[in-house]
């Protein structure tokens, strides 16, 4: 400041030495090298899990086939099998059952809150919706054992550990995500929909069902699928009440498994390097495909809802 | 007259809907506090566990919980809201920068039991650790770096331009700026990000499962020398979290009272997480208030 | 030339006053910066076009014209604050003391120091009144408090504000009135000692009084600095600047004496925006 009047504008002006901010290039190499640590942990967790995934089909020589297809696993017999279908199918079956009790309570939810009773709706279910996601899984999985489990199994048949106590407790757990996304979707609506329908003489409902849920429909999607990737990738709950058998389940009252489940419960009782370790790696990779799946198809509908 | 009879209903049955999203978390709540809260005493909150008899407390499990979240969010929170000013203040749209913004959604998305088959398999065996506490904290660090970057992104972005203008016009560089202006205007934001992250990191399990493993030393609290084996501050040691033991105990506990301790254990999980919530909406209201007083 | 009592005799009257600078048309002022057929674009879309201005030095340029002609572009290219803008890049030279600002190796830090600039809206930092004078003085390197105290005193003194508000340094800037804040963002950048202020619109966001406040403090200013102010309020450009140009969808239409634009302009359509024709 002082020495301002002794330099000509060249040198006060033109970057040099003299008056370069090493504050400046420090500050950027840092939160540069914090991104840079954001793809490495990206980048390794993809490839970590890839390579040890694969193992149990290079160096085990797993048939993949036998492994996708099969719904024999018995990794401890003299011949042993490894067929992981029926967690597959466990997985998948727990994902859509719980989508088809959480999503039209989710969207049910948002409608109530942004159409039928915008302010004091939204003053008590967001809350509550809050307070949902807050619990902690294995406290769902603890409730479910202790209320879910009995209750189905006086009223049903079996032990009462199921794919329906999975379920419902999944459905509860996804049911905040599908909410609070749903009700983002149908706020960002342009209320110039809604009072046009109005006024041409249509009922609310008919304004909802013809016109809102048309437009929010990507959207909506997209909040189903959130809530169908974090259904897919629990473990503890569903670990805690589906009751972990190896066969597939014949009823909703039967016990079944999901890959969660059995990478839970067995990754800490096999030996490291095992085939039978591997195959719950190769189980992992499945659960990171799967999850780079759901991504893609939040990404393709985020593409729709911009048309 | 039908399209008027069709909107009462649809209209009840929304209602309904409303109605039983609120039944669900009354439900949830009353279950876990009438049940759990009579069990929660001092003796509780201050015995170590027993796996075999009665009358075991969560004192380890508990500071175990605290302690790994502590180290969780020294690791997180600096390396979050750099990423978060990288994105909303360095970032250049274009290829690099939608990768990153792909890399964050990707570990948004991973499933916490991947997380943890990952940590096993860099922080626990690659490193030839074990189960340790550091192993565990940088496995959540994964868990939770996305969403510290995402609200401090957020944060950073919601302060009015002209502040920033203001600064940069004064010919005050543009990382000063950002750590003298953007940072302390964000700082409300982060923070309320940071405790509601804290409530999901201190009741996250399936990470923690193959990381920092399901059981404690001995700990002898009066010994502080971190690098010690018993001391609680080691960070090198295994240690089995609240949340983790509610499932541990639930799954192959063989103690007479596991409802008991499963009860009081639940309790005091949804309570800190009430309470980081509650912390999080007052502090950062309180912080706001103070920052734009007189306005 | 009694200066004080002038400027007092230009807040109160509100009509334009046509003949304050009786000598202007003899002063030759020294160029302080000068623009080289300059373009400025936002992507496709050219919001200054082949501007070619000298701005004199203790002068006040006043840039009128409708909203949208570029005005606001041009000034905040003066002091490189467009670089914030992704998309906006530009063509043509602007000189300062014989250097090309828009070149590449400029240092922006350095260069906003002397060219100051003042905002629309009054954006004081959420800090105390202390510190938002401080705030940039403890950047290059002034922290000891005794010469922050009198910087921060000096600068309030300047920009007419240290007798309102000497008692309440640590209040927080924001508690001030919309025309005290305003003088504030004036008063820090003077901290800087810059040569040039750039003021856009700095009294459209206030009520009349303190817009003739700010009106004052602007006509004590020129003595020590050279203003360019972008303006939408004719009037206000007629009191108190000496030079005056007209921009027109990016175009300079013309560019001169004040008095002279406002009374006997040579082209038509400056006539017309003066005379309220639109605008």
């Amino acid at each position: 400041m002082e020495n301002k009047a002794a330099l000509s504008a060249g040198e006060r002006l033109i970057k040099s030495k003299r008056n370069r901010s090493l504050g400046e290039l420090r500050g950027k190499i840092l939160v540069t090298l914090c991104a840079l640590i954001m793809i490495t942990a990206t980048v390794s967790v993809t490839i970590f899990l890839t390579v040890k995934g694969l193992q149990s089909f290079l160096v085990n020589h797993v048939s993949p086939i036998e492994f996708l297809t099969s719904t024999n696993w018995n990794p401890l017999a003299d011949d042993p099998s490894y067929g992981a279908l029926p967690f597959i199918f466990g997985s998948l079956a727990v994902t859509f059952l719980s989508a088809l009790i959480a999503a039209p309570l989710g969207i049910g939810g948002a409608i109530f809150m942004t159409e039928i009773a915008p302010s004091w709706g939204r003053k008590v279910l967001q809350p509550v919706i809050e307070l949902l996601v807050g619990i902690p899984s294995v406290v769902y999985g603890f409730i479910g054992l202790t209320i879910l489990v009995p209750f189905i199994r006086e009223h049903g048949t079996g032990t009462g550990f199921s794919i329906l106590a999975g379920t419902i407790v999944l459905s509860i757990m996804i049911l905040p995500t599908i909410t609070t996304i749903a009700t983002d979707a149908m706020g960002a609506l342009p209320s110039s929909l809604r009072e046009g329908s109005l006024a041409l003489g249509a009922t609310r409902w008919q304004t909802i069902r013809k016109v809102l849920l048309p437009a929010a429909l990507p959207s909506l999607l997209t909040a189903v699928v959130l809530g169908m990737a974090r259904a897919f990738g629990e473990a503890l709950a569903v670990q805690m009440v589906i009751g972990n058998v190896r066969s597939l389940p014949a009823s909703l009252l039967d016990p079944s498994a999901t890959l969660t489940t059995i990478i839970t419960l067995n990754m800490g009782h096999t030996t490291y390097g095992s085939v039978e370790n591997n195959t719950l790696w190769s189980m992992g990779l499945i659960l990171l495909i799967i999850s780079f799946v759901f991504i893609l198809i939040v990404r393709y509908l985020s593409s729709r809802r911009k048309i | 007259m039908n399209s008027k009879v069709a909107d009462r209903i649809a209209t009840g049955v929304f209602i309904a809907i409303a109605f039983i999203i609120v039944a669900i978390l009354a439900a949830l709540f009353s279950f876990i506090l009438f049940r759990g809260v009579p069990q929660i005493s001092w003796e509780f909150l201050t015995t170590p566990s027993s796996s075999v008899r009665a009358g075991g407390g969560i004192r380890d499990q508990l500071f175990n919980s605290i302690y790994i979240l502590f180290i969780t969010m020294l690791i997180t929170v600096p390396l979050g809201v750099c990423g978060g000013i990288y994105m909303a203040e360095y970032a250049k749209p274009g290829k690099v920068t939608n990768f990153i913004r792909s890399c964050i959604e990707m570990l948004a998305s991973l499933p916490s039991i991947v997380v943890g088959m990952f940590g096993l398999l860099v922080f626990v065996n690659t490193t030839g650790w074990g189960y340790t506490i550091i192993g565990g904290a940088l496995a959540l660090t994964i868990f939770n770096i996305p969403v510290m970057v995402r609200v401090s992104e957020d944060a950073i972005r919601s302060v009015p331009a002209e502040m920033k203008e203001a600064s940069l016009a004064l010919g005050i560089t543009h990382w000063h700026t950002i750590k003298t202006v953007l940072i302390p205007s964000a700082f409300p934001g982060i923070l309320t990000g940071a405790i509601l992250a804290s409530g999901r990191v201190f009741g996250e399990a399936a990470a923690l499962l193959f990381t920092a493993g399901l059981s404690t030393p001995r700990l002898d609290y009066l010994d502080l020398n971190p690098f010690s084996e018993t001391s609680p501050l080691n960070i090198f040691r295994p240690a089995e979290t609240l949340a983790v033991h509610i499932w541990a105990v639930n799954t192959n506990g063989i103690m007479p009272d596991i409802r008991e301790i499963a009860n009081g254990s639940s309790a005091v999980l949804v309570l800190a997480v009430l309470i980081f919530n509650l912390l999080a909406r007052w502090l950062g209201s309180a912080v706001h208030k103070k920052m734009t007083a007189g306005k | 030339m009694n200066k004080g009592v002038f400027d007092m005799a230009a807040t109160i009257t509100i009509e334009p006053k046509l003949h304050k600078h009786p000598t202007a048309m003899e002063i030759k002022r020294e160029t302080i910066l000068q623009t080289e057929d300059l373009s400025i674009y936002y992507g496709d879309n050219q919001a200054v076009k082949h501007a070619n201005l000298d701005i004199e030095k203790n002068a006040i340029t006043a840039l009128i014209g409708p909203s949208g002609c570029g005005k606001s572009t041009f000034l905040r290219s003066i002091n490189r604050m467009n670089d914030l803008i992704p998309v906006s890049w530009n063509e043509g030279k602007i000189m300062y003391e014989g250097v090309d600002i828009l070149s590449k190796n400029i240092n922006t830090i350095a260069l906003r120091k002397e060219i100051g600039m003042v905002f629309q809206k009054p954006n004081p930092f959420p800090k105390s009144v202390y510190n938002n004078i401080a705030h940039a003085l403890r950047f290059y390197g002034i922290r000891k408090k005794k010469q922050l105290d009198e910087i921060v005193e000096e600068s309030l003194r300047k920009a007419a504000l240290w007798d309102e508000i000497k008692d309440r340094l640590h209040d927080s800037a924001l508690s001030l009135s919309g025309g005290q804040q305003q003088r504030l963002c004036i008063a820090r950048t003077l901290a800087m000692e810059p040569n040039v202020l750039l003021l856009d619109e700095p009294s459209s966001a206030l009520d009349p009084i303190s817009n003739a406040k700010i009106e004052e403090l602007i006509l004590q200013l020129k003595e020590d600095y050279s203003i360019v102010i972008v303006t939408h309020n004719m009037q206000q450009a007629s009191r108190i600047s000496d030079k005056t140009a007209f921009f027109l969808n990016g175009s300079v239409i013309e560019y001169g004496e004040t008095e002279k634009i406002f009374t006997n302009p040579d082209q038509e359509k400056t006539e017309d925006y003066i005379s309220g024709r639109f605008g």
